[in-house]
């Protein structure tokens, strides 16, 4: 472990109930989470995501493996024990106290001296932009003020590692857009260490340094947002981030060989037989059928999203690859259903995945 | 306003008053009415055999705090005895509000964080001890804490003690049959207010440094709060109006309020003092509750 990691799991598993009917809802799951970045644990509900940030907040303990930080055990601290603090998917905001109060209760309970809480508690509040509201009750906030103050409230005590537990799934789409530049702000202002839990990849793939994606317990890959995008280890995580192609292939010397029997040149591949290739919607062009790597199609229909449209095209096996073609001034990409067409993949843009 | 509005006002107020006519009724003829009978009476003469006798009199409100001397008419002294038994109302009171309050919490928690399933059960066995009659139930305390009793008996067999505590026919026996009788009714409010509580809020306070003692005092009892109130209210108003319970377990000298109005309206034949009591009682009761309530407020807007 080096120096700049803020959280450790070694080998965490979490097992619910006993015996034939325990479910394993973190299976042998081993992360390093850095000083100061923004670390998302993405996937879809039920992979053990939650699970993780209930461990690292001390809610949980689990069945086996370590869990450290800043290379101390704290596998069996209480969450009071714990400088860390979580922002919950409910805010779970005190409803008896006001504002400030809410913002203030970690510090108290640090025992503090009045003068710092009080001092603190106004930074926070400014920082979060609730001046006028800090005397309400928080029943009295809109959805978006009550994250806030749930956010002031988990970073006053200055924790080492904030948690967020899908913090912005109740908001609506535009709030949440809002929120997203906000907490980026937040942290970047306060350097403190960020893990943040959610379902959606959009989300993730937007504010944070680092990505971890989970599935069935188990951390499928952890990478920058643009590794975990352009270099998916395996078909879950190129299926969970972002759209996709996915087309049977069989790895032959130079390259791939796809089910309509067209060659896709790659370099570098290993063994041989059957596999798949991915290859992302915006990197399948249309191409004149005479061009080199041309694969003839037929377009089976048309979507128009706007900046572009989706165009699903057959190949002579029958599989589809979808094409995100960038719609012109007038909306019109020009093309009709059953016209045939050539497509090509940009060079170096389709992989291999491993299953 | 048109005519046609107006006239559908007017009957949406009469149906209004309709509507509210069984409640009115009730309160005026089972309430009120009562009440001012009561009022009345307490400025009244006492009559020669019980009943009243229509000249005014201030004597039923003078002998609730001055008694006259036997032997020299004319000369008041503090009727101590009447003191001492309001003193013991309001002592017994308090302390058995607090008992239940004691043992309710923990047992209404306990009830609000079994699974959904099992809770009507739970509730359900809280609510048996209703179905018997008030008599026989502290009766049946009597029988668990008198000289011969189930305690005394166990106590005595195992060699702790050699002679019987003396429970019955004690403020201390009044204390525990009181605290049995009404703890259903703490339990019940105080259930549907920790029924409500978030208990994630407790993970949250847990999360920002509290002891789990701070979690309790900082977050749960504030929330619950308008349960401790309701079952604090429930319990103290019928406490110290308590008849049957001091009588059995106090025996005659260990008399409380309700048993003294009991024995003007009856024995001592003296129904004007037996108003000028009830009223009285009304009014400890009145206050009393003011008291807490606003108290319980400020607590709660001070956080």
């Amino acid at each position: 472990m080096s120096t700049d990691t803020a959280i450790e799991a070694r080998h965490v598993v979490k097992a619910f109930g006993q015996g034939d009917g325990a479910v394993r809802a973190l299976d042998d799951v081993s992360v390093e989470i850095r000083k100061g970045e923004f670390f998302t644990l993405l996937g879809p509900s039920g992979c053990g995501k939650t699970t993780l940030l209930r461990l690292i907040a001390g809610f949980e303990m689990p069945t086996d493996g370590t869990i450290l930080l800043d290379g101390a055990d704290i596998t069996y601290l209480p969450p009071n024990q714990r400088p860390v603090n979580t922002v919950f998917q409910s805010y779970a905001l005190f409803p008896h106290l006001t504002v400030a109060q809410n913002i203030a209760f970690g510090l108290q309970m640090l025992g503090k001296p009045a003068a710092e809480v009080k001092a603190r508690t106004e930074k926070m509040i400014a920082l979060v932009q609730l001046d006028a509201m800090a005397g309400r009750k928080t029943s009295q906030l809109s959805g978006g003020q009550q994250q806030r103050v749930a956010l002031a409230r988990a970073l006053a005590p200055q924790p080492k590692v904030l948690l967020l537990d899908e913090p912005l799934s109740a908001l609506d789409y535009k709030l949440r857009k809002e929120m997203q530049i906000e907490l980026k702000r937040l942290q970047l202002e306060t350097g403190i260490t960020f893990v943040f839990v959610t379902h959606d990849q959009e989300e993730a793939l937007t504010m944070s340094d680092r990505v971890g994606v989970m599935s069935s317990g188990k951390l499928q890959q952890v990478g920058s947002p643009r590794e975990i995008y352009t270099a998916p280890r395996n078909r879950f995580v190129a299926s969970f981030i972002g759209e996709t192609n996915f087309l049977p292939a069989t790895v032959v010397p130079g390259g791939v060989r796809l089910g309509c029997g067209a060659m896709v040149e790659m370099s570098g591949l290993a063994g041989s037989g059957p596999t798949t290739l991915t290859i992302r919607p915006e990197q399948v062009r249309l191409a004149d059928a005479a061009e080199p790597g041309a694969i003839a199609a037929q377009v089976s229909n048309l979507v128009y999203f706007g900046t572009d449209t989706h165009c699903y095209l057959s190949l002579a096996d029958g599989a589809e690859v979808i094409a995100r073609l960038q719609s012109p001034s007038n909306g019109e990409v020009g093309l009709q259903k059953g016209q045939s067409v050539a497509l090509r993949f940009v060079p170096g843009a389709a992989q291999v995945l491993a299953d | 306003m048109s005519a046609a509005e107006d006239s559908r006002d007017k009957a949406s107020v009469r149906s209004a008053w309709l509507l509210s006519a069984p409640a009115i009724f009730v309160l005026t003829f089972a309430a009120c009415g009562p009440l001012l009978i009561m009022l009345v009476y307490s400025f009244l003469t006492k009559g020669q055999y019980g009943n009243v006798e229509g000249v005014f009199s201030l004597e039923g409100w003078r002998s609730i705090l001055y008694s006259e001397d036997i032997f020299d008419p004319g000369v008041f002294v503090w009727a101590d005895a009447h003191l001492t038994i309001f003193w013991r109302s309001v002592k017994l009171s308090i302390l058995t509000t607090l008992l239940t309050l004691l043992i309710g919490f923990p047992t209404a928690w306990f009830i609000a964080t079994r699974p959904p399933k099992s809770r009507p059960l739970w509730l359900f066995l809280i609510t048996i001890p209703f179905w018997t009659n008030l008599l026989i139930r502290t009766v049946a305390i009597f029988e668990v804490i008198r000289n011969e009793g189930v305690i005394n008996t166990v106590l005595l067999w195992s060699g702790l003690i050699t002679v019987p505590f003396q429970i019955t026919y004690t403020d201390t026996a009044v204390f525990i049959g009181m605290a049995y009788v009404f703890l259903p009714l703490m339990v019940l409010p105080l259930f549907a207010a920790i029924d409500r509580f978030d208990m994630r809020l407790i993970e949250a306070a847990y999360d920002l440094y509290a002891s789990r003692f701070a979690v309790l005092r900082r977050v749960i009892l504030p929330i619950v709060r308008p349960g401790v109130i309701a079952g604090s209210i429930l319990v103290f108003v019928p406490s110290l109006g308590a008849v049957v319970t001091p009588r059995i377990l106090g025996g005659g000298k260990n008399m409380m309020i309700g048993n003294f109005i009991e024995l003007q309206f009856g024995q001592g034949r003296n129904w004007p003092l037996g108003a000028a009591l009830s009223m009285t009682l009304l009014v400890i009761v009145t206050v009393a509750l003011l008291v807490y309530v606003r108290a319980a407020n400020r607590e709660t807007s001070h956080g």
